[in-house]
């Protein structure tokens, strides 16, 4: 309740220096050329369904090259898969599910590891032993292990998509909330927060993280760029989103046998996904390029 | 008196660097010679380009600093013209700086004796061996107790006193001919830096170093330097030998810093400290003509904001200059020097009642051994017996160096440690054992702290008027929205600030600012006791004055009583009523400020006396010098805490036994060993020479 009074204050400000911070991207070409990547796949995903575009799951005619007119008077831009699905139409579906997946693993993953990571970081004692020995459990595990593991022992569904990268990525996160916290919680600021008689959890969520967020935000764009990587592979190995929904690896497994005289069917989804991890690797790259600045 | 070639001169130097926004003028203009043996101070407040002075001398100014024009001629040579090689050839050997941070210029993975005999081996034909004698031989010329020990020390394992005397050294192993010292004792204490002040003096007169010796501190200046450059915004402002410019300053910036430190004689009450209002122009923001015009009392439009003003001798005082375009024409009467004096206060009932307490921490510690032994838990003392009262509209100043116990008492007393033993009565109700969570939010905000850093007390995070709301909603004060807004207002007027200052964010405000936000947060409340940490030593010192005049005006206003806290004593004897000297946990001497001040003292307190820098070639201080840094609290010597450094110590009994407390006057008390005779017979400390005395 409190929470929501001192959030409330700060909102209008918060918004105007969202603004500015935008601005500040113009000072890095790359933040700019990264973002660009990522905004180009974000409306390609919102206009699937208003674009002209084929039934991403409808078998039309197989194995049409790129640019091929098709029976209806159409144009197969990107061409035809080996069940003859348009496959501008599964890179723009497969790219919404992506995103969308990908988004919500990151952030709930992250809410869990900052959460961890400021209890262990502020309280310290027995909260912090726990927290890290369960830590250093998770992280010990070979990531794919602990995706397979999950994803074969609860299906693969989104919500066990976002379980598994939470398992695989909250350690990190916290591991990097903790030593953010360790420092910040020597500040005056902290003290006389304590000597106001706060509580705990008032510090935690309203003195300590919002202070943390320079840090948090550049690692953030790097792990949305590792998810995205992460919800290819699983879709690879055939663990992703069940079937018929698109994703971009999924799509580079069914035809990589065909990739010899069809190349055009693994090389466009394979780019599509190269693209969008390389716009959150560059934006993560670029802020931390304009933080390092001042 | 024939010519000699300077050791240094700087002709015309202008000095930029290359930012985001653009070239940033740092230094304009600046003249300075430095001549064999001399010292040449530079004084100035934070910002005012003196720190770049010296790394453009040393030719280190970093990726995007250059010399935009002017030259340094180190020797008659123009070190703008020599090689990279050449130049490493001289720094450290021919030049030799010492920072402000000694733990900073210090490798922590070497032993010091191997630092030390880095430098002969670089920049001289010397063998190992002969390398670590030289640095032995230095180790004992800055006086550290058993040098062989220390040459095999790590920097940690030393104190902060010690490790500035080895980089000293360090930099006096090579006979430098110009030593460059840029805030050397900031970081320490006082008794710490009068030693180390009293070694660059010998150092300087003994090897002939001339030096360049940066500072905030006019005391320290007036102490160590023959001549001295006043800098204001990039610029010199005035320059001459130390006498003229402290007591015949021609320039309106020198006088107002002058007029800003609590010299003695100043009161708060009837001769309070004059601020410089306003504050230092950001490079871009300079104005035109006089840099210094809109912050100065005898500002003349139409003289002031033309053209550039240059530096001009001041008649028939050769090699004094200012830089001000009318200072002939200054009647120093008229300007507005008068600031409000403020009637003394009477003080109430008491407020603040500490009785007995102690506060002990317990170390453990995990090693093996002490398990064996036994001894796994340490107990350290941190407050012993602490015994004082403060009534309503007081101001009561706890004096000590870091260490001292002052720390942990403000702890204890805000609730965020329990007192080991005894009592802590505010209004009545004791507070030695409950904690912060467990007081009434009434009881919190009578008790309320003002923090020391005011870089780090505000959150970053969040606006100003929304930290100051969340004060008053927590103690309670009001909950309507409304009423809360209107409060803050209220209480940004109480501290002076424009009220749309609620809308900033923390980075957007200056330091002097950040602490008047700092102030009315702990003014939230309708204190009854507030804690002041050190609220003016991270402050210029032209904004201390304001910081100061504003507690003192707040404290009239509503009757609160002031618990200040700070080593400085010149700040002390200005600002209160009643001193408290702690040294290592212990209360060793209190009473009035007057009593403190004059004769009988404790021998702790007539050391820190002599220790404090007075600004003011007027006044004679007796040298007491102490020896060593204060003993760890871990480990406190027995009997008398102060035995281990006392000059006045009288035999074994200062170290078997605690010391009885004396009282001199009612409420003037003093824990010593020492005979009644010799109290009586003891001089005041610090003697102006005007007939009077004012200690």
């Amino acid at each position: 309740m409190t929470t929501e009074i001192q959030s409330n204050d700060t909102s209008p400000s918060a918004i105007s220096k969202m603004f500015k911070s935008i601005g500040l991207l113009r000072e890095s070409p790359i933040a700019i050329f990264g973002l660009s990547l990522i905004l180009f796949w974000v409306i390609l995903a919102i206009l699937a369904p208003i674009l002209p575009l084929y039934d991403p799951n409808a078998p039309l005619e197989p194995f049409k090259a790129p640019l091929a007119d098709a029976r209806d008077g159409g144009l197969y831009w990107l061409g035809t898969d080996h069940k003859g699905r348009d496959i501008l139409s599964r890179v723009s579906f497969g790219a919404q599910q992506v995103l969308v997946w990908a988004t919500t693993a990151t952030a709930v993953a992250y809410i869990v590891g900052m959460l961890m990571g400021v209890v262990a970081g502020y309280l310290g004692g027995w909260w912090d032993e726990i927290i890290s020995f369960i830590s250093n459990v998770l992280l010990s595990f070979p990531v794919i292990v602990l995706y397979i593991i999950i994803i074969t022992y609860l299906g693969a569904t989104g919500f066990n998509i976002v379980l598994a990268v939470t398992f695989a990525s909250a350690p990190g996160i916290m591991r990097i909330v903790r030593g953010l916290v360790l420092d910040l919680r020597t500040r005056d600021y902290i003290f006389a927060a304590q000597t106001r008689g706060e509580s705990s959890l008032y510090i935690m969520l309203v003195e300590l993280l919002p202070n943390a967020r320079g840090p948090l935000i550049v690692d953030a764009c790097l792990r949305l760029g590792y998810t995205t990587i992460t919800i290819a592979m699983l879709g690879y190995l055939g663990l992703g989103l069940p079937p018929p929904q698109p994703t971009g690896a999924k799509m580079n497994a069914e035809t990589q046998p065909l990739g010899s005289f069809a190349g055009h069917m693994a090389v466009v989804p394979a780019a599509a996904i190269s693209s969008l991890v390389l716009g959150f690797n560059l934006l993560a790259d670029g802020l931390r390029e304009i933080s390092m600045k001042d | 008196m024939e010519e000699q070639t300077p050791i240094l001169e700087c002709r015309n130097l202008c000095i930029s660097y290359d930012t985001r926004g653009g070239e940033i003028p740092a230094v304009i203009d600046f003249n300075m010679k430095v001549m064999p043996g001399q010292g040449v101070g530079i004084v100035g407040e934070s910002g005012c380009g003196k720190s770049t002075v010296a790394l453009a001398i040393m030719q280190y100014l970093g990726s995007n600093g250059y010399i935009k024009s002017g030259e340094i001629f180190f020797h008659g040579r123009d070190m703008r013209t020599m090689s990279e090689e050449e130049l490493r050839a001289l720094r450290g050997s021919k030049i030799a700086m010492i920072y402000q941070e000694p733990m900073a210029s210090l490798n922590p993975s070497m032993k010091i004796g191997d630092q030390l005999a880095e430098v002969p081996l670089f920049h001289e034909d010397v063998t190992i061996n002969e390398a670590k004698a030289r640095a032995l031989e230095l180790l004992e010329a800055v006086k550290l107790p058993d040098p062989k020990r220390i040459m095999e020390s790590y920097p940690h394992q030393i104190s902060g006193g010690q490790q500035q005397r080895v980089v000293i050294a360090m930099a006096l192993l090579s006979k430098p001919d110009l030593l460059l010292l840029d805030e050397p004792t900031t970081a320490l204490d006082v008794t710490v830096e009068r030693g180390i002040v009293e070694l660059v003096k010998e150092i300087s007169a003994e090897f002939g170093t001339a030096m360049i010796y940066i500072s905030h501190n006019l005391g320290l200046i007036l102490d160590t330097c023959d001549r001295v450059t006043v800098m204001y915004s990039g610029e010199a402002v005035e320059d001459g030998t130390v006498n003229e410019v402290f007591d015949a300053m021609c320039h309106p910036y020198t006088s107002g810093l002058f007029a800003s430190i609590p010299l003695p004689g100043a009161d708060k009450n009837e001769r309070p400290l004059v601020p410089i209002p306003g504050q230092l122009p950001l490079p871009h923001q300079r104005p035109q003509g006089c840099f210094f015009g809109p912050r100065c009392a005898f500002f003349k439009a139409g003289t002031c904001d033309q053209e550039k003003v240059r530096m001009r001798s001041v008649p028939e005082e050769e090699g004094h200059t200012v830089r001000c375009a009318r200072f002939e024409d200054i009647d120093w009467s008229e300007g507005d020097h008068e600031a409000v004096t403020v009637k003394s206060v009477k003080s109430g009932k008491v407020v603040l009642d500490v009785r007995n307490m102690k506060k002990y921490y317990e170390i453990r510690s995990s090693s093996i051994l002490a398990m064996i032994r036994g001894d796994a838990v340490k107990t350290v003392k941190a407050n012993e017996n602490i015994n004082f009262n403060a009534r309503e509209a007081e101001t009561v100043a706890i004096v000590g160096e870091s260490g001292c116990g002052k720390s942990t008492f403000a702890k204890v007393l805000m609730g965020l440690e329990e007192a080991t033993d005894g009592q802590v009565v505010l209004n009545g109700e004791d507070l030695a054992h409950v904690s912060v969570q467990n007081r009434k939010a009434r009881t919190v905000g009578h008790l309320q702290m003002v923090f020391q850093n005011p870089f780090d007390t505000l959150n970053p995070s969040h606006s100003v008027g929304s930290q100051i709301a969340r004060v008053i909603r927590k103690f309670g004060v009001e909950k309507d929205p409304n009423k809360v807004r209107e409060k803050v207002n209220e209480l940004l007027d109480l501290v002076k600030l424009p009220r749309d200052f609620a809308h900033r964010r923390p980075r957007q405000l200056s330091g002097g600012q950040k602490q008047r936000i700092g102030i009315a947060s702990a003014y939230a409340g309708g204190p009854a006791v507030v804690v002041a940490d050190e609220p003016v030593s991270a402050l210029d010192v032209s904004v201390q004055a304001a910081v100061t005049g504003l507690l003192t005006e707040i404290q009239n206003d509503l009757r609160s009583t002031l618990l200040f806290i700070s080593h400085d004593l010149s700040v002390v004897r200005y600002l209160s009523d009643r001193v408290v000297v702690m040294y290592l946990g212990h209360i060793v001497e209190q009473g009035t400020t007057d009593e403190v001040f004059s004769p009988p003292y404790h021998p702790y307190t007539e050391a820190l006396l002599s220790a404090v820098p007075i600004a003011d070639t007027s006044v004679e201080q007796k040298q007491i010098i102490l020896k060593g840094d204060i003993p760890s609290a871990v480990n406190p010597p027995p009997g008398c805490p102060f035995q281990t450094r006392c000059p006045r110590k009288i035999g074994s009994i200062c170290e078997t036994e605690e010391p009885p407390v004396k009282e001199f006057e009612p409420g003037h008390q003093i824990a010593c060993h020492l005979d009644e005779d010799v109290f009586s017979s003891m001089e005041p400390v610090i003697v102006t020479h005007e007939e009077e005395k004012i200690a």
